[in-house]
């Protein structure tokens, strides 16, 4: 099978007046439709890597890589206009605060309900009937209500699910997924990611879900990358996280406080330079 | 951001004293200070206009400091022989209705526009800062008085307002800069209070408030440094407005009284000769135009180096 | 050290009002690692800034060091009492140096030996001289949280309340804030209040626990009975049980204690 996203050797650099940044260098992975967690510290480039996936590096950002290739289409080569068709229908990205994401001046129902008919010219009683179901399927009680609602008016769970909701209702292939759950509490970042994965496994879709957390990542997904200064350290199942072999990825485990530790010291990660610049 | 950052620059080149401003260890605060502040002159230096326009103040502050060594006649030498004479090798720019050369009252006449714009700024501004800071810090009833009054004297309009006054007191320079001032302080009080109600409740304040600070030392140690670089943007793009309106009352008779060079009041006097002897009006208009100009080209680039917003990312 | 009886805190009057802590209860003795745990909305930071005096509006009692306090505090209780935020961003004031930062208390309680002082609570926190003159923006954001410990140490408090002091880490820096802040409270003897969103923190740091759940106290329970995983409210099971990861078939049976009802 061809893989849903291939990526070989992407660059991401920022070049100011003042200094060069290079957030990502060299990242290669391909991905069919599964759960792929990208986890790293901030700074990583783990983020950065996936707006590049979907051409939204502005300048001073430039983007180069061998090939960017999805679902057999070299993104790289397509145009604007093919870009933002392929960005929302295809690929969707949720991003960390629906708060930034979301139009406050326009009720949510309106805001899916427009989603879905940019990509698929509907009538507006059937972008209403399938907006309904969509905030049906992402769990939420009241799907009517919640139509006429502005985002100022809904708890950031509730904000994060029609975020998903908006994301999902054009039924793309790839879904990205940029610390989705991270300023939500524990039990509705939970019940997110069920959600995400019923849905992922249901339409047969790929899932990116970018963490800076170490355990829930490799409980909700297939495979890990792990990304360090821009690079990829490792990449493993996430079943078999605990025999990862690089001693950054060791390092973040350990580091973790864990309910079981006995109080005391915890093992502090010791970077090592070679990680920056030294193969892999 | 981690260390895969590759600084091109600034550390490592330059001079010694540029490697010392932005040591990345500073020794003293006063070093801190200086690279703080070199750090800003980097960032503004970049907006050319910006530059421009600190040339333009610097110029004004120069020719008011230097005027007697620099202005080719007395500002006040009437010499009716050459009354209304046009722009010569002499008299760069001419002459006016008395025979006095206009470039040497428009030295002289800086010193005046000076005065104004640095009286005004040393009592308008620290007005201002200190009714918005305690109206904003205190909240409650202190905060509806201070404010309530603030809106009388912003529901007037400037000049009406500036004119009420000196007609109260009389002409003269000193007068009009009182007016002048008393009209300036609101909007400082306005941008003073609304930036402090977003400052109040970080979490910087609290820390303060949990050693035991009190108010005074919140809003003089804490609260006032935050404010005060949107307040230098504001008074520096206000200073253009100022000088107009010292410049107004000027004209219209009320500031600066005759023989004085002020601006103002040169034009009103040449407005009679305006068809025939152009230059007489026209010179010092440029040179209010100029002043205003700077101010307003130096104000922006305050505002791409100050604006705290920009700033900690 | 710390005893709280029946406090009960308000947000808004009238038909507005919200109550955000009810009748809370608890105590502290000295020395002790006390943590509060709970999700957003629970209560747990509107408790701390009561007993760091920041919230003036609340009924019951709090005795601190045998002292029934009021809701104004004065300037030894400040000395006593000190407080580390969550955002290391936001807690430093952006236009201090950190040697002005750390020197202010010091300068307000009239301590004297103003530098020697600096220095050494920077020592203490695990940073070099050469920090002492940068401003907060040269800094990381765990260099931050440090100057922000440093500055709760100078004063040398008996209480140190830390409200999700490492919330806003990357993980490794966590543990280095973690592995200070359990130095410290050996060899200062202080005592401790957690409050964190985050059960394997405050299970790392405390020895007893405090969980709540909509401003009340739902159970307060030794660290043991977590690593038992035996606590008795099914509220702290559910939070237990999601701390530990994803699981498909444990999300289905989580249970509503009203969450999200927009």
């Amino acid at each position: 099978m061809t893989a849903l996203l291939d990526v070989e050797n992407l660059h991401v650099t920022f070049r100011t007046r003042k200094e060069t940044v290079e957030a990502v260098r060299g990242v290669s992975f391909a991905m069919g439709r599964e759960k792929i967690g990208i986890v790293g510290e901030s700074g990583s480039g783990k983020s950065v890597t996936c707006r590049a996936l979907l051409g939204l590096v502005r300048p001073p950002g430039t983007v180069t890589a061998d090939h960017l290739l999805f679902d057999g289409v070299e993104l790289r080569q397509a145009d604007p206009r093919h870009m933002r068709a392929i960005r929302g229908r295809r690929i969707s990205m949720v991003m960390q605060d629906p708060k930034y994401s979301l139009n406050p001046v326009m009720t949510v129902g309106d805001q899916i309900a427009e989603a879905y008919r940019i990509h698929a010219r509907a009538s507006q009683a059937e972008a209403r009937r399938k907006t309904i179901e969509m905030l049906e399927a992402v769990r939420i009680r009241r799907p009517e209500q919640v139509y006429d609602t502005y985002p100022h008016e809904v708890s950031g769970g509730m904000g994060q699910r029609i975020m998903v909701a908006m994301m999902l209702i054009p039924g793309p292939d790839l879904l990205i997924a940029d610390e989705p759950t991270s300023a939500l509490d524990v039990t509705v970042q939970l019940q997110l990611l069920a959600i995400m994965d019923d849905l992922v496994q249901q339409r047969g879709m790929g899932l990116i879900f970018i963490s800076h957390d170490l355990n829930l990542v490799a409980s909700f997904c297939d495979r890990i990358i792990i990304m360090y200064a821009g690079r990829i350290m490792e990449t493993c199942n996430a079943a078999e996280l605990h025999n990862a072999q690089h001693p950054y990825t060791q390092g973040l485990m350990n580091c973790l406080p864990q309910i079981d530790t006995p109080p005391g010291k915890l093992p502090v990660l010791q970077r090592d330079p070679a990680w920056q610049d030294g193969s892999l | 951001m981690t260390t895969q950052v590759k600084y091109t620059t600034p550390e490592g080149q330059g001079g010694r004293y540029h490697r010392w401003l932005l040591a990345s260890a500073p020794r003293s605060r006063y070093q801190a200070r200086l690279g703080r502040a070199y750090q800003a002159w980097l960032t503004f230096r970049q907006n050319r206009l910006a530059v421009i326009g600190l040339g333009i103040i610097i110029a004004l502050v120069a020719a008011a400091a230097l005027a007697p060594i620099i202005a080719p006649y007395p500002p006040n030498a009437p010499d009716l022989s050459i009354r209304l004479a046009p722009m010569s090798a002499e008299h760069w720019l001419g002459t006016d209705e008395l025979g006095r050369d206009i470039l040497s009252r428009i030295i002289h006449g800086s010193r005046l526009t000076l005065y104004v714009i640095v009286l005004v700024a040393i009592i308008a501004a620290p007005v201002g800062l200190l009714i918005g800071t305690v109206a904003g810090y205190a909240g409650g009833w202190l905060d509806m008085v201070l404010m309530r009054i603030t809106d009388i004297f912003l529901a007037f309009p400037k000049l009406i307002l500036a004119l009420a006054f000196v007609a109260a007191l009389g002409p003269g320079i000193e007068n009009a800069i009182i007016a002048i001032a008393i009209t300036a302080w609101p909007p400082y009080a306005r941008i003073a209070r609304a930036e402090t109600i977003t400052i109040r409740n970080a979490d910087f304040i609290k820390a303060a408030r949990l050693q035991g600070a009190g108010p005074a030392r919140l809003i003089w140690g804490h609260v006032m440094p935050l404010c005060l670089s949107s307040l230098i943007v504001r008074v520096t793009l206000d200073m253009a407005g100022i000088i107009l309106t010292a410049a107004g009352l000027g004209f219209l008779g009320l500031g600066a009284q005759p023989p004085l060079p002020e601006w103002g009041a040169m034009i009103s006097s040449g407005r009679k000769f305006m068809l025939d002897q152009w230059w007489v009006a026209a010179m010092p208009g440029i040179a209010i135009f100029v002043v205003s100009l700077g101010f307003n080209l130096l104000g922006d680039g305050l505002r791409d180096v100050l604006d705290p917003k920009a700033e900690g990312q | 050290m710390i005893t709280v009886r029946d406090l009960s805190v308000t947000f808004g009057r009238g038909r507005r009002a919200v109550p955000a802590v009810q009748r809370v209860s608890f105590a502290v003795e000295a020395g002790g690692l006390y943590g509060i745990v709970g999700e957003s909305g629970s209560g747990k930071s509107t408790i701390l800034n009561v007993l760091s005096g920041l919230n003036r509006r609340w009924r019951g009692s709090v005795t601190i060091d045998g002292d029934r306090q009021a809701m104004q505090r004065d300037l030894a209780f400040h000395k006593k009492v000190q407080m580390v935020f969550q955002d290391p961003y936001g807690s430093l004031h952006p236009r201090h140096t950190v040697d002005r930062i750390l020197s202010e208390p010091v300068a307000i309680h009239r301590l004297g030996q103003s530098a020697a002082r600096v220095v050494k609570a920077l020592e203490e926190v695990g940073l070099g001289p050469e920090f002492r003159f940068r401003y907060p923006h040269q800094l990381s954001g765990g260099q931050r949280q440090r100057v922000a410990v440093a500055r709760a140490l100078i004063l040398e408090p008996r209480i140190l309340l830390l409200d999700e002091p490492t919330s806003a880490l990357d993980v490794s820096v966590q543990a280095e804030v973690l592995n200070l802040l359990t130095g410290l409270h050996q060899r200062r003897n202080l005592t401790y209040i957690l409050v964190s969103h985050n059960l394997a923190v405050v299970a790392h740091m405390c020895r007893r626990i405090a969980v709540m759940n909509r401003g009340v106290i739902i159970e307060e329970l030794g660290v043991e009975t977590l690593r038992d995983r035996s606590p008795q409210h099914p509220y702290t099971r559910q939070l237990l049980s999601a701390s530990l990861g994803y699981d498909r078939q444990a999300v289905a049976m989580l249970e509503e204690f009203d969450m999200d009802a927009y």
